[in-house]
């Protein structure tokens, strides 16, 4: 017991000796330590850029902690509660809303046009950078992007006579209705699990449906635009050309997938490692990705993935703008994808070979281009659950589109009832 | 009580009787830690506090009834309500069976190594269930789990334990009955021990067969402890929250939802507290419920 108290005593002393000494030689060195939260892989992957930054910035020791992604909001937000957000956070791009709205992010607008050079605009895909944006204030820097396009089974569509990947709605519908021809008998050629809200939403966002009215406040689904892709959403399923499950109620989508019983799924860029990975050797040269059709020319998709933000409460925002700027630069965007499969938010970053020449990441960096973000309200996520609800009423016959548009423009009034009121007080906005 | 001398004061001043000093420190703390969040609770069901009201506490409004109101017309309250009483109502029963089932086992004159069956047997309710959940989630894996290859010998297909909504239900009860047993199973063993053996004695030297005394002996002896231990063990369920938290996320399709799960995804996901708080005290309101029943069933097992 003794020995351990004496041990600890003398340890202490010896770091506070190093303190010391560290302060004497470092003269201009301000010890300062910069908390950095980070999720999943990332989170992980992030350690090293911290090191080297502590390289470069003498003085500075950053403290990453990763954070497993299913627990990274509730962790935030009972963080924000309690008073001890980090400094600098990763942040999903949805999520930005919500923290906006919280006042507990440092707006960043002035810090990205003083350093141009560093952090150009210009230089971020627009629609991602878009995500960022909240009532036209910057609050985040975009550092690595996702998104969704279409992987569908070369050969299927080879032998059902389809050339090229379909670019409209009408295209994708006959390819569909032919590639179910030559499949195995039963199947349904395109994967649209019912549970995911992504889907449904890009359909209604690519016929041009602003998805929210009023500033936010009301649901806009009734909205013609939005019916029309809906429309189309759903009869895919009614007319045989997608399978009404969920993705729980599929085994395995590559096993489904390698049998031809799944010819076309709308994915992410997590996938393309997986397919390389999981796919049997047989099926691994009769795959490809493409970039979403539209309903009359290329469509868009919506924009994913990770910004970095600052919290408004950190004391050293000085320090944590540098890390911010050092954790965008293209080069070391570069080698992030290489270590994680990352896809950079730097437009730049993606001339590196290993990103130019991949074929599969072709059509996310075509897609990239065409990505609209959903309205910047805290209530997003919720509002998109209840529009998956909605699609899988109506696909699956419970509802008729109309009365599923209907319920759901009733629901999504309901959610937006408080933001209703926080605008319509005086004095204070919703999100100031 | 009567044996201890009692001093009486000198002067009959009105005072705070010295009881209330001995209890105090306990007062407190329950009054701080206890008392005060549930009312503080109570106040919150009645707000529509959310995230504004998080950023801003004016943002905070009194909304009388309305979460209580908005939740018993939410579907998924009522499917999060039918999955929790399905859970309690089939899982509390097997529970008490298997208890008793190991009860018997260890208390059997015939059994060696008692001690150690007894460790075994009360082992997984000691252990964390966080990991016992992940280890579960392995055993219940489709394709590599111990469970789908053992149904294999049988000719039983493949089951998709945790991703079919028909089954993952039944199979988190069967993790929480083999979690959940062995505590049962030292009350039932204490209930057991209670019942005198010159009954048995008697009914053997009658000519009752072992069955017979089970059934006309063991069973009747043994009912209030089992009723007691059934009540309890379903209000214990009624607040199932971990293993679909840990296993099942709550899916498939909702069908392991259960109350304190949608309470706690609308309160910590949604951030919607006061509607959350609502929903702890319809659940109070529920258990209260079945405490009832408990003593209107079973006026011998007071607890």
């Amino acid at each position: 017991m003794a020995g351990g108290a004496l041990l600890i005593r003398s340890v202490a002393t010896g770091m506070a000796l190093g303190v010391l000494f560290c302060g004497c030689t470092r003269a201009s060195g301000d010890n300062t330590e910069l908390r950095v939260w980070a999720f999943g892989a990332e989170g992980e992957a992030l350690a090293p850029i911290a090191r080297e930054f502590e390289q470069a910035n003498p003085g500075v020791h950053v403290r990453v902690q990763a954070i497993p992604w299913t627990a990274a909001h509730e962790k935030l937000l009972t963080a924000y509660v309690g008073g001890a957000l980090p400094d600098v956070a990763q942040l999903g791009n949805t999520w930005i809303p919500e923290f906006a709205a919280l006042n507990a992010l440092e707006p960043l607008d002035a810090l990205v046009a003083r350093d141009s050079v560093l952090v150009p605009r210009a230089d971020f895909f627009p629609g991602v950078l878009a995500t960022n944006v909240v009532d036209s204030v910057l609050y985040g820097v975009p550092w690595y992007v996702d998104t969704r396009v279409m992987f569908y089974r070369t050969d299927l569509f080879r032998s059902a006579g389809v050339t090229r990947p379909p670019t409209t709605w009408a295209e994708l519908r006959d390819a569909l209705a032919r590639v179910k021809k030559v499949q195995p008998a039963g199947a349904f050629p395109a994967l649209l699990p019912l549970n995911e809200w992504t889907q449904p939403v890009i359909f209604g966002m690519q016929a041009g449906a602003p998805l929210l009215a009023d500033h936010g406040t009301r649901g806009a689904f009734r909205d013609p635009r939005f019916r029309r892709g809906f429309e189309y959403y759903v009869n895919l399923f009614r007319d045989s050309l997608a399978p009404a499950l969920a993705s729980t109620q599929i085994s395995s989508v590559f096993q489904e997938f390698a049998a031809g019983r799944t010819a076309v799924y709308i994915t992410g860029p997590w996938n393309v490692g997986e397919f390389k990975k999981r796919l049997p050797a047989s099926v691994q040269n009769a795959w490809m990705t493409a970039p979403l059709p539209g309903p009359d020319s290329a469509g868009i998709s919506l924009p994913g993935g990770s910004s970095i933000v600052i919290m408004r409460g950190s004391a050293r925002k000085s320090i944590a703008w540098r890390f911010v700027t050092f954790m965008s630069d293209p080069a070391r965007q570069a080698r992030f994808y290489e270590k994680t499969g990352d896809l950079p938010a730097r437009r730049s970053a993606w001339e590196t070979p290993a990103l130019a020449s991949d074929p599969y990441l072709a059509a996310f960096r075509t897609q990239l281009g065409r990505v609209m973000p959903m309205p910047a309200v805290p209530e997003i996520e919720l509002i998109v659950q209840t529009v998956a609800l909605a699609a899988e009423r109506a696909a699956r016959g419970r509802q008729t589109i109309d009365e599923a548009l209907a319920s759901l423009d009733a629901e999504v009034d309901a959610v937006l009832e408080k933001r209703r009121w926080m605008l319509s007080r005086p004095l204070v906005g919703a999100t100031k | 009580m009567s044996g201890v001398l009692v001093p009486t004061p000198p002067a009959r001043k009105p005072r705070i009787a010295p009881g209330w000093w001995f209890v105090a420190p306990a007062l407190v703390l329950i009054v701080v830690f206890f008392l005060g969040p549930v009312i503080a609770a109570v106040g919150l069901s009645f707000t529509d506090f959310d995230l504004y009201a998080l950023a801003d506490p004016h943002a905070a409004r009194w909304v009388g009834f309305r979460n209580y109101g908005r939740v018993l017309h939410e579907p998924l309250f009522w499917q999060a309500l039918r999955n929790t009483l399905y859970f309690a109502l089939v899982g509390g029963p097997l529970t008490v069976a298997a208890s008793l089932g190991a009860a018997l086992l260890v208390n059997a004159r015939a059994l060696r190594w008692k001690a150690t069956a007894r460790a075994v047997f009360f082992a997984p309710f000691v252990t964390t269930l966080v990991a016992v959940a992940i280890v579960w989630r392995y055993l219940y894996h489709p394709r590599y789990g111990l469970l789908n290859w053992l149904l294999g010998h049988v000719g039983v297909h493949q089951i998709d334990w945790l991703g079919d909504p028909h089954w993952a239900m039944p199979a988190i009860i069967l993790m929480a009955t083999w979690k959940n047993f062995g505590y049962n199973m030292l009350i039932c063993i204490a209930g057991l021990q209670n019942i005198p053996r010159e009954l048995h004695e008697a009914a053997a030297l009658d000519g009752a067969s072992p069955f017979q005394r089970f059934r006309h002996i063991t069973i009747p002896m043994l009912a209030p402890t089992l009723f007691f231990v059934v009540i309890v063990t379903m209000i214990g369920y009624l607040q199932l929250f971990t293993e679909p938290y840990v296993m099942t996320a709550g899916g498939p399709l909702r069908a392991t939802t259960s109350l304190v799960l949608y309470m706690y995804e609308e309160g910590f996901r949604w951030w919607r507290l006061g509607v959350a708080a609502a929903i702890a005290f319809l659940l109070f309101i529920l258990i209260v419920a079945f405490t009832i029943i408990q003593r209107r069933i079973s006026p011998r097992a007071q607890v």
